[in-house]
């Protein structure tokens, strides 16, 4: 046990066991992002994967809502220690996306716009653990929140849930991204409370 | 995009509070000794976790509001009503009571010393507390990089640094803005900052200066989109965004 502050009694003990460690409960949508909000024309996005070999794949908007999309209620929890519970979201699966690309890549580097990059195993991405999300609570997402779309990875640490994202980069060498660079955990996650590299 | 690399595990440390430095009527400043302190870069933040007498912990998130000094550390306060972690550190928190605390944390909200590129400071509320260290650390290296700093608040009583703030520093250009309620004395209407008003405070894009943001969240978001529309690149803009809930 830590350090007794003393007189601190905290709230209500709620043992919430949808909680992880260290988290409190929030009913707001807190936004985290380390510049201006990229405001992304839907005429012009694109989403691109590329594997290790160089191949690629691309989708307009347009061809992103065509695909067969998934409606899904999770919890997310952020870094900042607020966690959100049953939040609603539309997306298609990464894995529908991948396909039958050839790869022996482990590990992808998400790419945003606006520069943002953030590294994950490629199989946090599969078997209905990730999704390219485009609604949020039954509305097209908004900038603030990722939109046109975002990274989904619920399991992990809601940076690793790339907003405004662009491409997959698909790789045999895990490349920390954007915050990972600066300290934050290549993995990320909050059942461990892996905030910082080394947690 | 340089940035500071954090190497090894981030430890809890036990920090105890020095002095209390009363800023508003609901924020305070907490000096805190924190033996073995690695030191800071201004803009970075720490966690910092209380532990109940039955083993329950809290911890939030909280920018540091002055550069590194030896084992000292300060934060800036806000009082959340229902926060049960500012509730306490602007309450009952006393001198010589410990506190854990680690970092630092976040290597792209900060301003190196070294850096000759004027400096474009706007701070909403309570977002000022990053930009102040950023403020005082110009100050405590002697820097000739120019600062200007915008800061939004409500009232005038609630302008955090108010008296350090006031004395004339070279290379540093104030401006408030207030939003509900003018100071006595000075003439117009409280209004919200708008393009007109970084237009003016901001500096040139050619000056190829950084801005720094902070404050809540549709604050941040308006003025990331004025400085963009004033055509400052979006790479020369960094933001930090406090949640409606964040204490």
């Amino acid at each position: 046990m830590g350090v007794i502050t003393p007189g601190f009694t905290g709230r209500a003990r709620g043992d919430n066991p949808r909680l992880p460690p260290g988290q409190y409960l929030t009913e707001d949508f807190p936004v985290l992002s380390a510049g201006p909000t990229p405001r992304v024309h839907l005429d012009k996005w694109e989403f691109v994967i590329t594997t290790e070999k160089g191949e690629k794949r691309s989708w307009s908007f347009r061809d992103l809502i065509a695909l067969p999309s998934e409606k899904f209620t999770v919890d997310i929890h952020c870094v900042t220690q607020w966690s959100k519970l049953d939040t609603r979201w539309r997306g298609v699966p990464v894995a529908t996306l991948l396909g039958d690309l050839d790869t022996e890549a482990d590990y992808v580097l998400a790419h945003s716009y606006g520069g943002y990059t953030t590294n994950l195993p490629l199989a946090d991405l599969l078997d209905g653990q990730a999704w390219i999300a485009y609604e949020y609570n039954g509305k097209p997402l908004t900038p603030e929140h990722g939109g046109p779309a975002r990274l989904l990875v619920p399991h992990l640490y809601f940076w690793k849930s790339a907003k405004w994202v662009r491409g997959l980069e698909l790789a045999t060498k895990d490349e920390p991204g954007f915050w990972e660079s600066s300290g934050y955990h290549d993995y990320g996650d909050p059942w461990r409370e892996q905030r910082y590299q080394g947690d | 995009m340089a940035r500071t690399a954090v190497s090894g595990r981030l430890a809890w440390r036990v920090a105890r509070l020095a002095e209390i430095r009363q800023e508003t009527a609901t924020a305070r400043t907490l000096v805190l000794d924190v033996p073995g302190w690695p030191g800071h870069l201004p803009g970075q933040h720490v966690d910092v976790r209380l532990t109940a007498a039955d083993g329950y912990t809290a911890q939030r998130s909280y920018s540091l509001a002055a550069p590194s000094d030896g084992d000292r550390l300060e934060l800036t306060v806000q009082r959340v009503p229902g926060g049960e972690v500012s509730e306490h550190l602007t309450g009952p928190y006393a001198v010589g009571d410990p506190v854990e605390i680690r970092g630092p944390i976040g290597g792209w909200f900060v301003w190196r010393p070294t850096d000759p590129a004027p400096v474009l400071l706007v701070a909403g509320g309570s977002g000022v507390v990053p930009l102040m260290a950023m403020i005082r650390a110009r100050r405590a290296a002697g820097s000739r990089a120019l600062f200007r700093l915008v800061y939004s608040v409500r009232t005038p009583a609630d302008l955090y640094y108010a008296t350090e703030l006031r004395k004339p520093y070279a290379g540093l250009d104030v401006t408030y803005v207030y939003t509900r309620e003018l100071p006595d004395g000075v003439a117009g209407i409280p209004r919200r900052l708008s393009v007109a008003t970084l237009n003016t405070a901001s500096w040139p894009k050619d000056f190829g200066p950084t801005s720094y943001v902070c404050g809540p969240t549709a604050f941040v978001e308006t003025v990331a989109d004025a400085l963009l529309a004033l055509g400052h690149s979006p790479h020369s803009i960094r933001t930090e965004r406090f949640g409606p809930s964040r204490d």
